[in-house]
C-alpha cells in the first residue's frame, strides 16, 4: 500500500472515529456470487477492538475532512486547524477492496465533511458505493451517512446501495443544534429521517433493497446542558417516529483544537453507558421515559447504579418478585434479569420449580436480583426494606464494555 | 455389567458419535455403563457394530447442539452429550427447555464456547497474499481453540467465493480453490506467507481509530483475548496507545483552545447553498444520470412543453412508444389526450406535460413489451425530481391523470372516483381526474363514449380553472 495513500487513511480514519453509530448489524443474509467478493451475517462481526474497547467492525472513514460547515463539537469544523485530507473515490473502492480480501472488515462505513456542497459531497459517496457494488460484485456490508442538506433525490439513491442509511443528530434539542451547529437545522434532519422512514417500510414490503438494515443515529452526551431525561424523550420519539434501529450515544470526547465554547475534560463515559442501558429499557423491558426518568434526580439518571436498580429501589412496593409465578412484564423489571434469562425462567418453570441455584445458573446479575426475588428456596423478607440495601447494590466503578 | 469402553476420533468426531449413539441406544445401555475414549487410530469402534441400529430420532434443538459440542476439546464432551440424549429419550423430551439444569447448563456452556470460537475464527483470520504469484492468492494462519475448522469453511466460501484462499491451522487446513474445498494435515506458522503489503496500512488504521481518552483495555481483552495477539498483525500498537493514551488525553485538555483561524470563506458557503438546479434542463440531466429503478427502459422520458406553463399534465410513466421516442404522451392515450384538449380549447403547446414515473416498466411478453404498473415505493422514488420539476414549472393548476400520479403528487394513495374534480396538492391548486389509458381499455363503446364525455368535461373545468384568477379566489361556478 502506498505511503501517500497510508497518510490519508490515518487522517480520514481518525476524523472519522467519534462516530459511535457503525455496527455491521441487521442485512439480510447474502453471500458472494462465483465472481463476487462479500457476505452479510445478521448480527455483524467485530474484526478487532482497539484498546478503548470498541468494535473494529467497518473500515469507517470519511471522504475528506475538509468540511465548510462550523459545527463546534466537531474535529472537522472548518475553523479547525487539523491536518486535511481528501481521498478520491477510487482510493476509496481500493481501500475497502484490499482490506475486505485480507478479513479486515466488514464492509464500509462511509462519511465525509461537506465540500462544494451537500450534493455533491452526498454524489460522491454514492458513487463510491456504486462502484463497489456495481465493478467488484461487492456484497458486504455498506452504511452511507446521509447528509440532510442534500437534495431528497440523492436520499433515494443512496438507499439502493447501502445496506444502512444514518444521519446524526448529535444535539438532542433544537436550542444546541443552533448554538453548536450553526449550519445544519433540526427541521430537515427529520425531514430526511422520515423520507428513509417511509421509504425503508414500502422497500420491506415491495421486497426492494433500500438500506435494508434500516436507519441509526446518534447523540453526543456532555457538549451541552440537556438532562438525561431529554435525551431519552427526544430517543424515545425517534424509535416511535422513525422505526430507529438503534439510537447511540457518544460521550463528547476531547478534541484536538477543540472549539472555545465547549467542555474540556474527560468524557463522561459512566453517563454515556447509564443512558445505553436505559435505552434498552425502553425498547425492550417495557419502561416508559418518564419512570426511567424518576429513577434519578432531576432529570440525571444514577451514576453508581443501573438505571433498573434505581427504579426497583424506588418502587420496592412492586417487590418481590416470584420467580416461579409472576407475568413476563415483571420479571422483567427485577434488577438483574436480563430479558434472555427471563425468557429461559418463563420457559423452564413450565418443567419444574425453580430455587435459587437454578437462577443463578440462568442470569450472572443474581446478586443484584436476590433482594427483589422469590424462589421455591427463598424469601428476601424485611431484606427488600433495608435502607442501606442501594449502598450495599453499587458495584465498585468498573469500566463497561459497551458493545459486548 | 461391565463398562462398554467407545472409541472416537480425536478431533470432531461428529459421524462416530452418531453411530456409537445408534449403537448404544439399541443397546439399552445407560450412560453410567458407557466410558468414551478418544483415539488417534480409531476403528475399535467398527462400523459393522453400528450397521444395523436404527437411526435415533432427536429433536431439532439436540441434534443443533451436538453438532456443535463434538467440536470442543473437552474429553468429556461424548460423555456429557449421551446423558444428555439418554435423558432426552427416556421421558425428557423437552429437557432443553429447562435452561437450570445442570447438565443442559454445562452443555450450554460448552456449545457457547464453540460457537464463540467460531465467531472469534471468522474475525480473526488474517489472510496474506502470497508473494511472487502472478495470480492472486491469500493464505492464513490461526490458531483455534476448539475443532472447528470444517464447521468454519462454509462462512469463508461464502464471503470469498472468487478468491482463491487456505487457511492453515495446527489441527488440519483447507484451501479453496474457487470451486472445491479441500481439507489437508495441520500445518505450521511457518506455511503461511509472513506478511502482507496492506499490513502496514490497517495497523495506522487501527492505531487512528482509537480514542486515548476512552482508554479501556480491559474491555478490549474481554473480546480480543490475548491468545489471539499473536496472529494478529494490528495488536502490535496495542503497548504503544495504551502507554502514551493519558499523556495525549491531557495533552488535548491542556492545550488552550486555539483561536480558530477566522475562516468564512464567504464565497465558497454562498455557493455551497446554491446545489439546487436552477432549470428544467440541468434537473433532466440529474435525473437521465440516476438511471432507471427499474432496469430496462431504453432512457429516462422527461416532461415536456413551456418552461412556465398554467398547466401541468401528470400521467403515470412512460409506455412503449414514448421509452423508444423519448417524448411524454405520444403512443396511443397521449393521442387521445390531445384530441380530448383539443375539444376542450386546452392548446396541448401550451401545457407542460410530465409523468409521475420517469421510465418506462414493463414485463417482457415474447415480442411485446407489456406496461407494468410501477409500485408505490417506485413511485415515490421518483417524487422528489416531480416536486422540483413543479417547482421549476411553477403552474397555476396541476392536473392529476390517474391514481399514480394522485399518489405522487400528494404521497397518498387516494381512488379516484371518490376524489376526482378539484384539489390540492401541497402547494398548488389541483384536478384529479383518470389517466386516458383508462379511456382506452373501457371493454364496449357505449361506457366508451360516456367515459370519454366525462373526461371531456373534466378537461373543460381545468380550461376554465387555469384560465380564472384563482389567487382571488374567483372561481367559476361548478358543482363541487
Ligand atoms: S458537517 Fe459538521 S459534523 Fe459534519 S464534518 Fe462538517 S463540521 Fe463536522
Amino acid at each position: 500500500m502506498d505511503e501517500k495513500l497510508s497518510k490519508k487513511l490515518r487522517i480520514l480514519a481518525d476524523a472519522a472515529k467519534y462516530d459511535a453509530s457503525c455496527s455491521s448489524s441487521g442485512a439480510p443474509k447474502r453471500k458472494a456470487d462465483v465472481d463476487g467478493l462479500g457476505s452479510t451475517v445478521g448480527t455483524g462481526i467485530c474484526h478487532a477492538y482497539t484498546p478503548d474497547g470498541r468494535c473494529v467492525s467497518l473500515l469507517k472513514i470519511l471522504l475528506t475532512n475538509y468540511c465548510l460547515f462550523d459545527c463546534a463539537y466537531c474535529v472537522n469544523r472548518r475553523s479547525s486547524n487539523v491536518k486535511r485530507a481528501k481521498f478520491s473515490v477510487d482510493e476509496v473502492v481500493t481501500l475497502t477492496i484490499e482490506f475486505y480480501k485480507r478479513n479486515y472488515i466488514e464492509g464500509l462505513f462511509l462519511s465525509s465533511g461537506i465540500i462544494r456542497s451537500p450534493d455533491y459531497t452526498m454524489e460522491q459517496m454514492i458513487l463510491v458505493a456504486k462502484k463497489l457494488r456495481r465493478d467488484h460484485g461487492f456484497r458486504g456490508y455498506i452504511h452511507l451517512k446521509t447528509i440532510p442538506e442534500a437534495s431528497p433525490w440523492l436520499i433515494e439513491e443512496a438507499g439502493l446501495w447501502a445496506d444502512r442509511l444514518s444521519i446524526n443528530l448529535e444535539l438532542p434539542t433544537e436550542q444546541s443544534l443552533e448554538r453548536l451547529a450553526p449550519e445544519k437545522d433540526g427541521a430537515s434532519i427529520e425531514t430526511a429521517m422520515a423520507q428513509m422512514f417511509e421509504r425503508i417500510e414500502e422497500a420491506r414490503e415491495e421486497r426492494r433493497h433500500f438500506s435494508p438494515a434500516g436507519q441509526t443515529t446518534q447523540m453526543i452526551v456532555g457538549a451541552d446542558e440537556t438532562t438525561d431525561a431529554d435525551v431519552l424523550r427526544t430517543s424515545a420519539k425517534l424509535y416511535g417516529h422513525y422505526a430507529m434501529k438503534r439510537v447511540y450515544y457518544s460521550a463528547f470526547s476531547p478534541i484536538p483544537d477543540s472549539s472555545a465554547i465547549l467542555p474540556l475534560k474527560s468524557p463522561p463515559l459512566m453517563r454515556e453507558s447509564r443512558l445505553y442501558q436505559a435505552d434498552w429499557l425502553l425498547r425492550y423491558y417495557g419502561f416508559d421515559v418518564d419512570e426511567i426518568a424518576a429513577s434519578g434526580e432531576r432529570g440525571m439518571l444514577d451514576l453508581d447504579i443501573d438505571p433498573k436498580l434505581a427504579w426497583a429501589l424506588k418502587n420496592r412496593h412492586r417487590f418481590p418478585v416470584d420467580v416461579n409465578r409472576a407475568e413476563r412484564e415483571m420479571l422483567l423489571r427485577v434488577p438483574g434479569l436480563g430479558a434472555r434469562a427471563v425468557d429461559k425462567i418463563v420457559v423452564a418453570r413450565k418443567h419444574t420449580t425453580l430455587r435459587l441455584e437454578d437462577v443463578a445458573r440462568l442470569t450472572s446479575g443474581l446478586k443484584r436480583a436476590k433482594p427483589f426475588l422469590i424462589t421455591a428456596d427463598h424469601h428476601p423478607k424485611a431484606r427488600l426494606d433495608q435502607l442501606n440495601l442501594r449502598e450495599r447494590l453499587i458495584e465498585k466503578p468498573e469500566q463497561l464494555s459497551l458493545f459486548a | 455389567m461391565n463398562l462398554r469402553r467407545i472409541t472416537l476420533k480425536n478431533g470432531a468426531d461428529l459421524d462416530g458419535f452418531r453411530k456409537a449413539v445408534r449403537w448404544l441406544i439399541a443397546e439399552e445401555l445407560a450412560p453410567q455403563h458407557v466410558v468414551f475414549a478418544i483415539d488417534d487410530a480409531p476403528g475399535l469402534f467398527g462400523d459393522e457394530q453400528a450397521g444395523d441400529a436404527a437411526p435415533v430420532s432427536l429433536p431439532k434443538g439436540v441434534a443443533r447442539l451436538i453438532e456443535q459440542v463434538v467440536c470442543h476439546h473437552d474429553p468429556e464432551r461424548y460423555a456429557l452429550l449421551y446423558q444428555l440424549v439418554w435423558r432426552v429419550l427416556n421421558g425428557e423430551r423437552d429437557l432443553l427447555e429447562v435452561a437450570s439444569d445442570p447438565l443442559v447448563h454445562r452443555i450450554d456452556l460448552t456449545a457457547r464456547s464453540v460457537r464463540r470460537d467460531l465467531h472469534k475464527m471468522h474475525a480473526f483470520v488474517r489472510f496474506r497474499r502470497l508473494k511472487g504469484d502472478n495470480l492472486e492468492r491469500f493464505a492464513a494462519w490461526f490458531e483455534p481453540e476448539h475443532f472447528i475448522l470444517e464447521a468454519a469453511a462454509s462462512f469463508f466460501i461464502d464471503r470469498f467465493r472468487s478468491m482463491d484462499w487456505a487457511i492453515l491451522t495446527p489441527i488440519g487446513s483447507m484451501r479453496w480453490d474457487r470451486a472445491m474445498l479441500i481439507f489437508g494435515p495441520p500445518a505450521s506458522r511457518e506455511d503461511a506467507p509472513g506478511e502482507d503489503s496492506f499490513e502496514e496500512g490497517w495497523r495506522g488504521y487501527y492505531e487512528s481509530v482509537f480514542n486515548p481518552a476512552r482508554v479501556n483495555p480491559t474491555a478490549m481483552r474481554a473480546e480480543m483475548p490475548k491468545k489471539y495477539w499473536r496472529n494478529l498483525p494490528e495488536t502490535a500498537a496495542i503497548p504503544g496507545l495504551i502507554q502514551t493514551a493519558a499523556q495525549r488525553v491531557e495533552r488535548m485538555i491542556e492545550q488552550e483552545a486555539t483561536m480558530p483561524a477566522k475562516r468564512t470563506p464567504e464565497r465558497a458557503l454562498e455557493a455551497m447553498w446554491d446545489q439546487e438546479p436552477k432549470s428544467l434542463k440541468e434537473l433532466n440531466a440529474i435525473i437521465a444520470k440516476a438511471g432507471p429503478l427499474v432496469p430496462g427502459a431504453t432512457q429516462a422520458v422527461f416532461g415536456e412543453g413551456p418552461a412556465h406553463a398554467e398547466i401541468v399534465f401528470v400521467g403515470e410513466q412512460p409506455g412503449d412508444q414514448e421509452d423508444l421516442q423519448g417524448r411524454p404522451f405520444v403512443g396511443p392515450a397521449g393521442k387521445l389526450l390531445s384530441k380530448a384538449m383539443r375539444e376542450a380549447g386546452i392548446e396541448r403547446e401550451q401545457a407542460y406535460l410530465t409523468n409521475a414515473v420517469k421510465h418506462f416498466k414493463f414485463e417482457q411478453r415474447g415480442h411485446r413489451r407489456i406496461h407494468s404498473k410501477p409500485t408505490a415505493g417506485e413511485v415515490k422514488h421518483y417524487r422528489p425530481w416531480l416536486m422540483k420539476e413543479l417547482e421549476l414549472v411553477r403552474p397555476k393548476l396541476v392536473v392529476a391523470l390517474g391514481a399514480t400520479a394522485v399518489l405522487a403528487l400528494s404521497g397518498k394513495a387516494t381512488p379516484i372516483t371518490r376524489s376526482r374534480g378539484r384539489a390540492r396538492f401541497g402547494a398548488y391548486e389541483g384536478y384529479i381526474t383518470v389517466h386516458p389509458s383508462y379511456l382506452l381499455r373501457l371493454p364496449d363503446e357505449a361506457t366508451k363514449r360516456e367515459a370519454y364525455e366525462a373526461f371531456l368535461n373534466d378537461l373543460r373545468r381545468i380550461h376554465d380553472l387555469a384560465q380564472a384568477d384563482l389567487d382571488t379566489g374567483e372561481l367559476p361556478l361548478a358543482a363541487e
